[in-house]
């Protein structure tokens, strides 16, 4: 009999930096504060960590990390790419490293001056040349160099195909906001956002307006995932990973697959939706709460009807009278999400998840057996379902 | 370095006190509205409606005699070349507020943008004073320039009887300013110095479709094998696995799959709003490009279109499309 991913993993730690627009130090320090941090809450020793994981887009070296935390030997390390993809991928690695044996505590982390460094929506640029540049000269020259004119191109049909409209994407950033006025780690904490705001906020890229546009942040966050025997010696009550999977799909591209006849859909999504459930032998109706990633408003309604929560064009209407509110029928991103709370390519949506299954989130909805996890869309990407252990 | 955070919320506290707060009295212009001045700043501007600069013409128009440009609203309440002089002690709270920012390191200051309104058209005679108001100070704010605070100032402008004839709001930036980037090399002979699109680098997979763009055409990918279409084209036919790969020549003729109109942010070298397209080739394969000659309003998903080879000024050439005739 295979292992497979079903109930081998657990979240044991979380740490994270405040979140800011100007951080004012390295991006390593962000890493090895918010992996500190999440070693703490673990409540064990750094010398027990024996496993790292982040994205290929991060800049810090595990080694780095490693010797400023002071953690010892490591017998497994990987990375993953496709920026946001990677959100659920990272853990998708960690749970395969524990469940074959591999780690027995492994950190997951991602850190990035994202506001007052390198900025993703100054655009890719033809400056250096990379094995991917040539992906991204179909684009260039006429002027799609943003992730917003990439979403927008997928939005616009979306719209076109399912009769979505402004008030529908309203939806998700006022329902988002709303959960990060609650949140004081939160950049828009305190902020109310109304449908007056959003709708007279400037385009970025038709259909998308500003406020259907995440953020860009400073800032780190780490967590540590074990076994779940040792989970339950941590210090905190532990979130059982209860599935996880990990996919890209046919005439996919990063970011651009524009070339499937039906862009109006995310079949990467579905099939990571399909495998996850079936590991976690769990359906969409058995979910209490939900951290979709949303770098964009759309990409909300998207993911709705991939994993199944509704059918297709139909999230339009799933999302409305206050679904996605702390009362709603699936409390979604309770955080604030990356519109509303920060941009941390979506690992913040892990600690929040683990936040829900601990019952500590500022928008803690009543139920939480259950919480979907999911990462960024139109690239290679992952899902996965958080659960209680006991 | 940023301020620790005792520091800012003490300048922040300091900022707060100042709006709402006028930056002193009205200021009266030192001439009414005239016609000299009127003249002087039609000849600047190259503005020749004979409502501001023909007596007899304005007499018969709907004004029924000279006007001033509302644009002039501001040039009536201007304080001359004093205005150009530096200062050691502030004389009014903007100075004072820019000092204060200037103390805590915030010693850069751009103008980002400004606003006018006009109630009602100014006559030879109007006599203007204006009264500037601290409007507004933002929380602080990341830019490409350094971190700062934006202010705007709200000047009323008034009427010999107190009436508001006009307003003007206007933004600047102080902030610390970041480390510049590096200035771009000279462009070499005979290149523009203005940027143009970014061309795509040319490698193995995609330099022969560049070069028939170059020559005027317009190619999609073919398999020599199996006959297969390709866009964009690939190292190997995904059909049947040849690596004999050709192409052929597009008619142009397409329809629009998708579109975004591009406003934010504006990358030089493009002209904005840039109307990106997906478009579905009659060929089959579908290619990513701009629709111009059409107003973006005017684009919608399903309409037709026609390819065209375009050259840039600076001679890029690459396909986009128009509304097909």
């Amino acid at each position: 009999m295979p292992t497979t991913l079903k109930d081998e993993a657990a979240i044991v730690g979380i740490g994270q930096t405040r979140y800011s627009k100007n951080s004012g130090v390295s991006e390593l320090a962000l890493a090895v504060e918010a992996v500190s941090k999440a070693i703490d809450d673990a409540g064990i020793e750094p010398s027990q960590v024996d496993g790292y994981c982040s994205f290929t887009l991060d800049t810090n070296d595990e080694v780095d990390i490693a010797r400023a935390v002071g953690t010892g030997d490591a017998t497994f390390y990987s990375r993953i790419g496709y920026g946001g993809g990677a959100a659920i991928g990272v853990m998708h690695q960690a749970v395969m490293a524990l469940a074959t044996g591999q780690a027995k505590y492994v950190v997951v982390y991602r850190a990035l001056n994202g506001r007052s460094g390198q900025r993703y929506s100054e655009g890719v640029s033809g400056d250096i040349v990379t094995s991917d540049l040539i992906h991204w000269s179909w684009y260039m020259p006429w002027g799609l160099m943003t992730p917003a004119s990439w979403v927008a191109m997928f939005t616009q049909r979306y719209m076109h195909e399912t009769g979505c409209k402004a008030e529908d994407l309203a939806e998700v950033a006022l329902a988002t906001r709303a959960h990060a006025v609650k949140n004081p780690a939160a950049f828009f904490y305190e902020r109310p956002l109304s449908m007056d705001d959003y709708m007279s906020a400037r385009w970025i890229a038709e259909p998308l307006r500003l406020y259907d546009c995440c953020q860009e942040t400073d800032g780190g966050v780490a967590v540590v995932v074990t076994t779940p025997e040792r989970a339950r010696d941590c210090k905190q009550k532990p979130a059982l990973v209860r599935g996880v999977a990990q996919a890209f799909g046919a005439e996919q591209e990063q970011m651009t697959s524009f070339y499937n006849r039906d862009i109006a859909r995310l079949p990467e999504m579905e099939l990571v939706a399909k495998n996850m459930w079936q590991t976690a032998d769990l359906t969409p109706q058995d979910m209490d709460a939900a951290i979709i990633y949303d770098a964009f408003t759309s990409i909300v309604l998207f993911q709705l009807e991939a994993f199944g929560f509704c059918g297709f064009g139909e999230a339009k209407d799933f999302v409305k009278d206050g679904a996605l509110g702390r009362d709603g029928r699936l409390p979604t991103n309770t955080h604030g999400g990356q519109l509303s709370e920060a941009y941390l390519h979506g690992v913040n949506g892990i600690a929040e998840g683990t936040r829900l299954i601990r019952g500590t989130s500022t928008s803690q909805p009543a139920k939480n057996d259950h919480v979907l996890v999911t990462a960024g869309v139109g690239v290679p990407t992952a899902g996965m379902v958080l659960g209680q252990l006991d | 370095m940023p301020l620790s955070p005792e520091k800012k919320q003490q300048l922040e506290a300091t900022l707060r006190e100042f709006v709402g707060k006028p930056i002193g009295p009205p200021y009266q212009g030192r001439d009414a509205v005239n016609e000299p001045m009127i003249r002087q700043w039609c000849d600047a501007m190259g503005d020749t409606n004979p409502a501001y600069l023909d007596p007899a013409a304005a007499k018969e128009s709907v004004h029924g005699g000279i006007v001033a440009p509302p644009t002039m609203l501001q040039a009536w309440t201007m304080h001359g070349f004093e205005m150009a002089k530096g200062y050691d002690e502030p004389t009014n709270e903007e100075q004072r507020l820019h000092k204060i920012l200037s103390e805590h390191g915030y010693t850069g200051v751009v103008g980002t943008n400004t606003a006018q309104g006009y109630t009602r058209y100014l006559r030879p005679g109007d006599s203007v004073s204006a009264e500037i108001v601290i409007e507004s100070i933002s929380e602080e704010k990341a830019t490409a320039l350094g971190i700062g605070y934006f202010i705007v100032t709200r000047t009323s402008f008034r009427d010999q009887d107190g009436e508001e004839v006009g307003w003007m709001t206007f933004r600047v930036l102080k902030y610390i300013p970041a480390q510049q980037p590096q200035a771009a090399a000279d462009a070499p002979a005979g290149q523009p110095a203005v940027p143009g699109r970014i061309r795509a680098p040319k490698g193995h997979d995609n330099a022969w479709w560049w070069d028939r763009v170059d020559e005027g055409t317009f190619p999609i990918q073919k398999c020599n094998a199996c006959g297969t279409l390709h866009h964009p084209p690939r190292p190997m036919c995904s059909a049947c696995r040849s690596q004999d790969l050709g192409w052929v020549e597009a008619s142009g003729r397409g329809t629009l799959h998708s579109f975004t109109v591009i406003r934010h942010p504006q990358f030089p070298g493009y002209d904005f709003p840039i109307v990106a397209a997906l478009v579905d080739l009659e060929e089959g394969t579908r290619i990513v490009s701009n629709v111009v000659e059409c107003p973006p309003e005017d684009v919608h998903i399903g309409m037709a279109l026609e390819g065209f080879i375009h050259e840039d000024e600076d001679g890029f050439k690459l396909p986009l499309f128009r509304p097909a005739a």
